[in-house]
């Protein structure tokens, strides 16, 4: 006869406030098989948990039921009570009355009611638990890092510097990320590449390092502690250990009309390329999309002129297979497209330029050489507009609803940095808002306005028009309430930033949660804000939402020391609610590993004893415990009823529909 | 394609223009204009109040006889198109004006914005295609430079209209390449020309022409075409240097279709 306790949360006034806590606990107490029921303010503070763990003993409870948050929030608190008091962990179920019932009602008899039907469910399907033992699998003590901007560099060196092997895949030909096209970081003004270029060296001579350039992520299989990631490492066709990064074969290559995407396409570069001087590893590249010799097969000027013979046109992309016992997520951001505010006239005038465009023209190793000049007359420009905002906080379905975070103050950086370099430059900021919070950023602002006289205009700007050389600039100003009328020289858009394109395909890979931003979800926003959801996955920078400098890094530390912390251990516990076939019933179809994500099914030819007692040989399914991850996606498949999954048995799910249709 | 037609009432009057040469260029591309036979004025304005109908309900009755005949209805003139576009919204999304509507019109079936309002430019777009218009062009305006005056009204809201990126619209550059001419893409071809504002403030109205004018003129306009007769108005009448010719765009397809002024 089961021994059942029932424990109803209060959580504050989050429960209490919509659900009748006391008539829960009086209705599910006559429940069939319920021989205790109470409820507390705060089920998981250590009160809460003592007076689980003194029922388990006094009552002998054989089984729990938990009315609280999702199990998502406690579900593992509230186990490791039980296992205390002695109670199998896996004998607890929790009923979710908070997220899925109080939360989302406002009438208090319905959400009253609905608590006791989840209550009552969870209570049915506990009937049915069988004691769990949880394995054990191994750690790979190596980590992954995905993307080699300021968050992955940070990230890996400090995971290297705890004795522990890290790989970073970049993408692009270097490391780097967008730190390496700015020009100064607020709010010290200390130059970015002064600050970045000796981690970028610091990564490429770690010997715990392994830099992956100019390569991505193609699958990834496995789980947590032990991921199996296949990386492409796309033909550079140049032979990356020869290459000595001497710069001749980019000096004479004859294709010299390539947009070069490290100053935004304000310049070119040729066809074979080192990205800048800095760049690590300071190897060339040949872009396919235009070299001369891969594209008609005549040319090959880079091959002749190069000493080490490095070039290799007939290079091929490589898949490389490592294991990793952790992966870091670093993929960054990118400032959105214009297309939708064409109000700005970014696409029709070459003196409209965005924020990262701006801070090419500003830095020294630029196309101007650190000069600011319109890029149209390649003269000094007198008046500029910076508009704060440009599809940042916009609802109207043209740009982003969040706030992108680092422009207000990159907007002071570059109006101080005008003023400064040009004081007979007039400068003008329209902004929604002004956000500064941050150490040393409000003072920041504060020296923008006051010392450097920077007109800061609280409006919007409605059009920009080309006109006879100069940009109209026509905007609103809120506190006068007048229109203005501006000819400027140059227009700045501070845009909105996105996380990069690559992230959604990786979240797939990865299956690691998403919001509608394409911002990977942490899990939880508080208090695991480092990691996502999927066991094993972590997130560094931009990826998880916008941040500046100083906070990219902290998280890409914080992200580190999480790693630091799983690839310490030498196992890790197993989910025992993993599948299993019931051999006698397979009849060997491939319908659960056909639909299985992990990969967790073979197929096994196994002896059978007949009825005639001759013996059959028969193929069936046969799941790996360690792979599996318990999703239930086989179960659902199974056309004969085989397979199953401890914890969720197609039994206990019934009594749960059952209980809720009573 | 056979269409139910909105004139509307400045077609009729000060704007025959435009409308003569719609018909006469629809009937050489094909498609018939058939005039819904007791329309009345749109208003002229999209009524903004809330709590009233009874300035929405010409537009329901026209939208209705469409609807009874299983025709899109066509329109001309800027500020119709934007009025009955713009009511068949509110017919088809806001219940609480549908149902007053509804209730106030005893339709044997109640009306919820099933016609299809198109624009005879989104018709020539859509319908017809650029490209076709090309092929029928006998008489192509080519050297000639045309500035494309859109004003507000066919733009926005765009998320009702539906028209073309209010910001940086295309379709009657589109349309003028069509007809073998050069567009002229300026700054101001989306701004406002001062619309009623010439009844109070005659200043204002010529300042905002003067903006538009002198920024299609740098472009190298020989002249501005429009869809909207209080558009034509004003940058007709409140042009202080009066050195812009401005056509409806309805002129020139005829004249690049060979047809004269008498139709033939």
């Amino acid at each position: 006869m089961q021994r059942i306790g029932v424990f109803v949360c209060w959580c504050g006034s989050n429960i209490a406030a919509t659900v009748d806590v006391n008539a829960v606990t009086e209705t599910l107490a006559k429940e069939p098989g319920v021989v205790y029921a109470t409820n507390y303010q705060y089920m998981c503070s250590e009160s809460g948990q003592n007076l689980i763990k003194d029922a388990i003993r006094d009552q002998k409870l054989t089984g729990v039921v938990i009315c609280s948050c999702s199990p998502r929030m406690h579900e593992a608190t509230f186990r490791k009570a039980a296992a205390s008091a002695g109670l199998n962990p896996y004998l607890v179920e929790i009923a979710n009355i908070r997220e899925q019932c109080s939360w989302i009602h406002k009438n208090k008899e319905e959400a009253t009611e609905k608590a006791i039907i989840l209550g009552r469910t969870a209570i049915a399907k506990v009937q049915l638990n069988a004691p769990l033992i949880a394995g054990e699998s191994p750690v790979v003590k190596r980590a992954l890092v995905i993307g080699g901007g300021i968050a992955g560099i940070q990230t890996a060196l400090d995971i290297a510097e705890a004795g522990f092997e890290v790989d970073i895949v970049e993408k692009k030909p270097t490391v780097g990320g967008k730190m390496t096209q700015i020009d100064k970081t607020f709010p010290t003004l200390d130059c970015s590449a002064c600050i970045l270029t000796p981690k970028m060296v610091e990564v490429a001579q770690n010997d715990n390092i392994k830099i992956y350039s100019y390569s991505e992520v193609e699958a990834v299989k496995g789980f947590v502690g032990n991921f199996t990631v296949s990386i492409r490492k796309k033909a550079r066709y140049v032979k990356e250990d020869i290459c000595t990064g001497c710069g001749l074969c980019t000096e004479k290559c004859p294709q010299k009309n390539v947009p070069n995407e490290f100053n935004l396409g304000l310049d070119t570069r040729r066809a074979i390329y080192i990205p800048f001087a800095q760049a690590v590893p300071k190897v060339a590249t040949i872009d396919p999309n235009y070299c001369t010799k891969l594209n008609t097969g005549k040319c090959g000027v880079c091959e002749k002129i190069c000493t080490a013979g490095a070039i290799d046109y007939t290079q091929k992309d490589e898949i490389v297979e490592q294991q990793y016992g952790a992966i870091v997520v670093a993929t960054g951001y990118n400032p959105i497209k214009l297309d939708n505010f064409e109000e700005y006239a970014y696409s029709q005038s070459p003196d409209v330029v965005t924020s990262l465009e701006f801070e090419r023209l500003m830095n020294a190793a630029g196309p101007t050489g650190g000069v600011l000049l319109r890029p149209s007359d390649k003269t000094h420009p007198h008046t500029i507009v910076f508009v704060q905002c440009v599809g940042s906080r916009d609802v109207s379905g043209c740009g982003k609803p969040y706030c992108s975070k680092i422009c207000c103050m990159y907007t002071a950086k570059h109006a101080m940095l005008c003023r400064e370099k040009y004081p007979d430059t007039e400068v003008y900021v329209f902004y929604i808002d002004v956000r500064t919070p941050g150490k040393n950023f409000d003072e920041f602002y504060r020296r923008a306005v006051e010392e450097y006289n920077v007109h800061y205009i609280k409006g919007m700007v409605g059009k920009v028009a080309p006109s006879g050389g100069k940009l109209k600039v026509q905007a609103s100003d809120l506190l006068n309430n007048e229109q203005l009328h501006i000819d400027a020289d140059m227009v700045v858009l501070a845009a909105a930033i996105e996380p990069d394109k690559s992230a959604r395909p990786l979240a797939t890979m990865l299956t690691a949660s998403m919001d509608t931003n394409d911002f990977f979800t942490e899990a939880h926003p508080k208090l695991r804000p480092v990691e996502s959801p999927t066991a094993g996955i972590y997130l560094s920078g931009c990826c998880q939402g916008p941040k500046d400098i100083p906070e990219t890094v902290s998280q890409a530390s914080a992200c580190a020391a999480k790693v630091i912390g799983l690839l310490a251990k030498d196992k890790l516990t197993c989910n025992p609610c993993v599948a299993h076939s019931d051999e006698l019933m397979c009849n060997g179809c491939s319908s659960c590993a056909n639909v299985c994500p992990y990969g967790a099914i073979t197929y096994v030819e196994k002896e059978f004893r007949q009825p005639d007692r001759t013996m059959l040989v028969r193929r069936v399914a046969s799941v790996n415990p360690a792979v599996c991850q318990g999703c239930g996606a086989c179960t659902v498949a199974c056309p004969s009823g085989a397979m199953d999954l401890f914890g969720f048995s197609n039994k206990q799910i019934m009594a749960e529909v059952d209980a809720i249709c009573k | 394609m056979v269409y139910s037609y909105y004139p509307g009432c400045t077609l009729k009057t000060k704007a025959k223009d435009l409308d003569k040469g719609a018909r006469r260029a629809a009937e050489a591309l094909g498609i018939v204009m058939e005039e819904l036979p007791e329309w009345q004025c749109c208003g002229g304005v999209y009524p903004m109040g809330k709590d009233e109908i009874a300035t929405k309900l010409s537009s329901v009755r026209a939208l209705v006889a469409a609807k009874e005949k299983k025709q899109d209805l066509l329109t001309l003139c800027s500020a119709c198109h934007h009025v009955l576009k713009r009511v068949n919204n509110d017919m088809a999304t806001n219940e609480d004006i549908r149902n007053k509507a509804n209730a106030y019109m005893e339709l044997e079936e109640p009306y919820a914005g099933e016609t299809r309002v198109i624009h005879y430019l989104e018709m020539l777009r859509d319908v017809v295609g650029f490209d076709k218009l090309k092929e029928a062009v006998t008489n192509p305006l080519t050297g000639r430079k045309i500035g494309a005056y859109y004003g507000c009204l066919l733009l926005r809201p765009s998320k009702t209209l539906q028209f073309d990126n209010p910001e940086n619209p295309t379709i009657i550059e589109d349309f003028i390449r069509a007809i073998g001419a050069e567009p002229v893409v300026y700054a101001y071809r989306n701004e406002c020309c001062g619309g009623y504002v010439t009844l109070e403030n005659k200043d204002l109205a010529r300042s905002k022409v003067a903006n538009i004018v002198e920024s299609a003129k740098e472009g190298g306009a020989e002249c501005l075409i429009t869809a909207c007769p209080l558009c034509m108005y004003n940058l007709s009448n409140n042009n202080a240097a009066g050195d812009l010719p401005v056509y409806y765009f309805t002129e020139l397809l005829c004249e690049a279709l060979g047809l004269d002024k008498e139709g033939n």
